[in-house]
């Protein structure tokens, strides 16, 4: 069975509270927050303001730039504000609070169950539909769609790859979108296989979800999708990393930055994206709601929910039965990669596949202690890194070394924080230093 | 012996020759550099901090000695006595700059801002503020992980642990502005030093709404705007829900001090005027806020 040739690690993968939920519709709020960059580069322009109506699916953020993502209301009502709120981590940013009035569609949404295999759409045409309903990655990334699709002069596409992998531990709600909404997948993947170009596309699933992987076979076999495989993958985690996918199913490593997975002629996608991409081409339907994991040994009833974007937090929580009196975390996202949330009246956002609650004895990390130099660090980073040496840079400022050390390179998966025995916060400096470099690399760029 | 003495001599003879050769090498590839300038480098403190823009003390004495208006050179160490010495050595007019002493401007206290959560990672304040709003609801405040004591050279700035903010021993600081730097969150500013480390600043960065404020921070600045109002010397300007008193142009009358409805305008060095007696009702506690505040 293949895999990712260097480092990675092997977590407990906890799937086992959510894994056998089905998806569950999660009730309408009355008020939605919805941030205006819920995506990777620029945030979106807000085009409404304070007293305006709006209909579920009305467009009400314009993407600025090629690198940014239009949103769209995801309830109908009235917009109370366009105001700074607090995010998860507690920081101001830009976003529109709607109060919902029913549940009003705007009319060319076709709402209907019934699957739409054929699609007459070009190329060209598809991207434009995948952009108009600001789609963008969902497994945790945010990067927008569209970009990824739209295939730079001079690179050609040849294999289209599935990423429906899902490493982070605990997280199950890309598993039960294979499961409950695998034939809308499949269509998702021939129209991106159509919008790419490519006429083969490979699944990307762990071989800890058996059933996903038979019941995809199943409805390949039976709906004669041509050139679509279904390929199991041996568990280890960062399998999902674009880049270590890319690499266990093709063996193609990507180049460093500035170089793309495109230019191994590979365009990866996550699962719940394909069937966002599928609603957005054949029903009109832009990104709004996704399937949200709500997991953790502290939670009472853990459940998979299809959640407008925009609806708080806590409200998720509180379906899945809240939260302890005992201190916990909460992460947005799995434990190795989401982020610990400080503020749960925040909304889910477009990446936001799963909230994780974990006991605080479970979160503590544990006192540090010196370097060792066992070299745990460097067999476990995915992308042949030296996470010791490079979180010591970071820590005393050497920005130059750390870049000549390719940073940027981290994919922050925190493989080395994990593996490490002295329990050295690695990855924070590391983080810090990646960040620290971008911008002067970016200001370098300025000044040319 | 006689293989002791030939090399002896061998050597004797190599190393005047090469000594030779040598000389006249230095003469002939001799680099004129200006004298001045290690007399100018002896003046400086020798710190090496890089508090006036240069790489160090020699950097600094060479543009000192290369530039004909020095105007905008000033080295926050040695201070002016320093620069007026550089400056009638080299025959230049001496610039002119008053002492300065690092303020952080942070007054939430522990007391003052409850803890909203713990955080568990890198002690770090570039780290936790690269990552959330930090250990309380405030994104403007001090962090307290002390990434300004590491960079200070001279001891002049330590994190109390009681209550988690940096404080700054005025007596040690020599203004070189490495944790104005340092500050992720921008909270320490360079300010007019007066006598007996005397001081009158908004220990407040926040730029949130005064309802917000006040959720996070009962020491907070809440812009209501008092203080620009009754300042008669125009010193105080609110911009974005928050005051800041610019130390040029403070004259230390206090007058702000008594008007600040939540104790954010601290007052270091002197006792608080008498109260006035027009509003007598809500004024006392206030008052003893104020005092205990410049105790801390």
């Amino acid at each position: 069975m293949k895999t990712f040739p260097i480092g990675g690690i092997h977590p407990s993968d906890n799937k086992q509270w959510s894994k056998a939920k089905a998806i569950e519709v999660l009730d309408l709020p009355d008020q939605v927050t919805i941030p205006l960059a819920q995506h990777i580069g620029a945030p979106a322009t807000a085009k409404v303001a304070k007293g305006d109506k709006v209909l579920t699916g009305q467009l009400i953020g314009e993407a600025s730039s090629f690198m940014s993502a239009n949103i769209h209301s995801p309830i109908s009502g009235t917009v109370a504000s366009v105001d700074m709120l607090p995010n998860g981590q507690g920081l101001r940013q830009q976003m529109i609070t709607i109060k919902r009035e029913g549940d009003e569609w705007v009319d060319t949404i076709d709402r209907s169950e019934e699957l739409k295999r054929e699609c007459g759409l070009s190329s060209k045409e598809i991207i434009a539909k995948i952009k108009d309903a600001g789609v963008v990655g969902m497994g945790g990334a945010t990067f927008p769609t569209h970009v990824k699709l739209s295939i730079p002069d001079g690179c050609k596409a040849e294999i289209l790859i599935i990423n429906g992998v899902e490493c982070e531990p605990y997280l199950t709600s890309d598993y039960r979108t294979m499961l409950e909404l695998g034939e809308r997948m499949l269509v998702g993947v021939e129209i991106l296989m159509k919008a790419v170009g490519v006429d083969r596309a490979v699944i990307g699933v762990e071989n800890n979800k058996p059933d996903a992987i038979a019941h995809l076979r199943e409805l390949i076999a039976k709906g004669g999708y041509r050139g679509i495989e279904v390929m199991p993958l041996q568990l280890r985690y960062p399998q999902g990393g674009e880049k270590q996918l890319i690499a266990a199913v093709t063996g193609r490593q990507v180049p460093p930055p500035p170089a793309l997975p495109i230019h191994v002629g590979a365009v990866v996608c996550n699962a719940s994206t394909t069937v966002a991409v599928y609603e957005a081409v054949q029903k009109n339907k832009p990104l709004i709601e996704r399937v949200v994991t709500v997991t953790g040994k502290q939670i009472a009833e853990p459940r998979n929910l299809l959640t407008r974007m925009g609806t708080p937090v806590e409200k998720l929580i509180e379906r899945a039965g809240g939260l302890p009196d005992t201190d916990v975390k909460v992460l947005n996202g799995g434990p190795m990669m989401g982020r610990a949330m400080v503020n749960l009246s925040s909304p889910v956002t477009k990446g936001c596949s799963g909230l994780t609650v974990i006991s605080g004895d479970e979160a503590s990390r544990g006192e540090a202690s010196a370097c060792i130099k066992c070299g745990k660090c460097v067999s476990a980073c995915p992308m042949g890194l030296e996470p010791y040496l490079i979180s010591k840079m970071s820590r005393k400022k050497l920005w130059d070394a750390a870049e000549d050390h390719n940073v940027t390179d981290c994919i922050e998966c925190g493989c080395c924080s994990y593996s490490c025995p002295a329990n050295i916060p690695l990855l924070d400096y590391i983080r810090l230093g990646k960040q620290t470099v971008m911008g002067i690399i970016r200001a370098r760029a300025a000044k040319k | 012996m006689k293989v002791l003495i030939l090399t002896v001599l061998t050597l004797c003879v190599l190393g005047g020759l090469l000594a030779i050769v040598l000389y006249f090498v230095a003469r002939k590839f001799k680099v004129e550099e200006d004298p001045r300038i290690d007399d100018v480098e002896k003046m400086l403190p020798g710190a090496n901090c890089g508090g006036c823009g240069f790489a160090g003390c020699r950097a600094m004495a060479e543009a000192l000695v290369k530039q004909d208006d020095i105007s905008s050179l000033y080295c926050p160490v040695g201070g002016a006595d320093v620069m007026k010495g550089a400056a009638s050595y080299l025959g230049k007019a001496a610039p002119e700059k008053g002492p300065e002493v690092a303020t952080v401007r942070c007054g939430g206290v522990c007391s003052k801002r409850p803890k909203t959560n713990s955080f568990d990672g890198a002690k770090s304040c570039a780290v936790a503020s690269s990552l959330y709003v930090g250990e309380s609801a405030c994104s403007f405040g001090c962090l307290g992980y002390g990434d300004c004591v590491e960079v200070c050279q001279f001891g002049a700035i330590k994190v109390n642990p009681e209550t988690g903010i940096a404080e700054v021993d005025p007596d040690k600081c020599t203004a070189c502005g490495a944790c104005v730097k340092a500050c992720p969150k921008g909270l320490i500013e360079l300010r007019k030093k007066w006598p007996k480390d005397r001081a009158v600043y908004v220990a407040c960065r926040s730029k949130d709404k005064g309802a917000v404020v006040m959720k996070a921070c009962k020491a907070g600045c809440i812009g209501c705007g008092k203080c620009e109002k009754v300042c008669p010397f125009g010193a105080i300007t609110v911009e974005n829900n928050l005051a800041f008193i610019d130390s040029q142009k403070c004259k230390l009358c206090r007058k702000c001090v008594n008007e600040c409805p939540t104790g954010a305008i601290k007052l270091v060095g002197m006792e608080p005027l008498p109260k006035e007696p027009k509003t007598p009702a809500a004024k006392p506690a206030e008052k003893s806020d104020a005092k205990t505040e410049t105790k801390e």
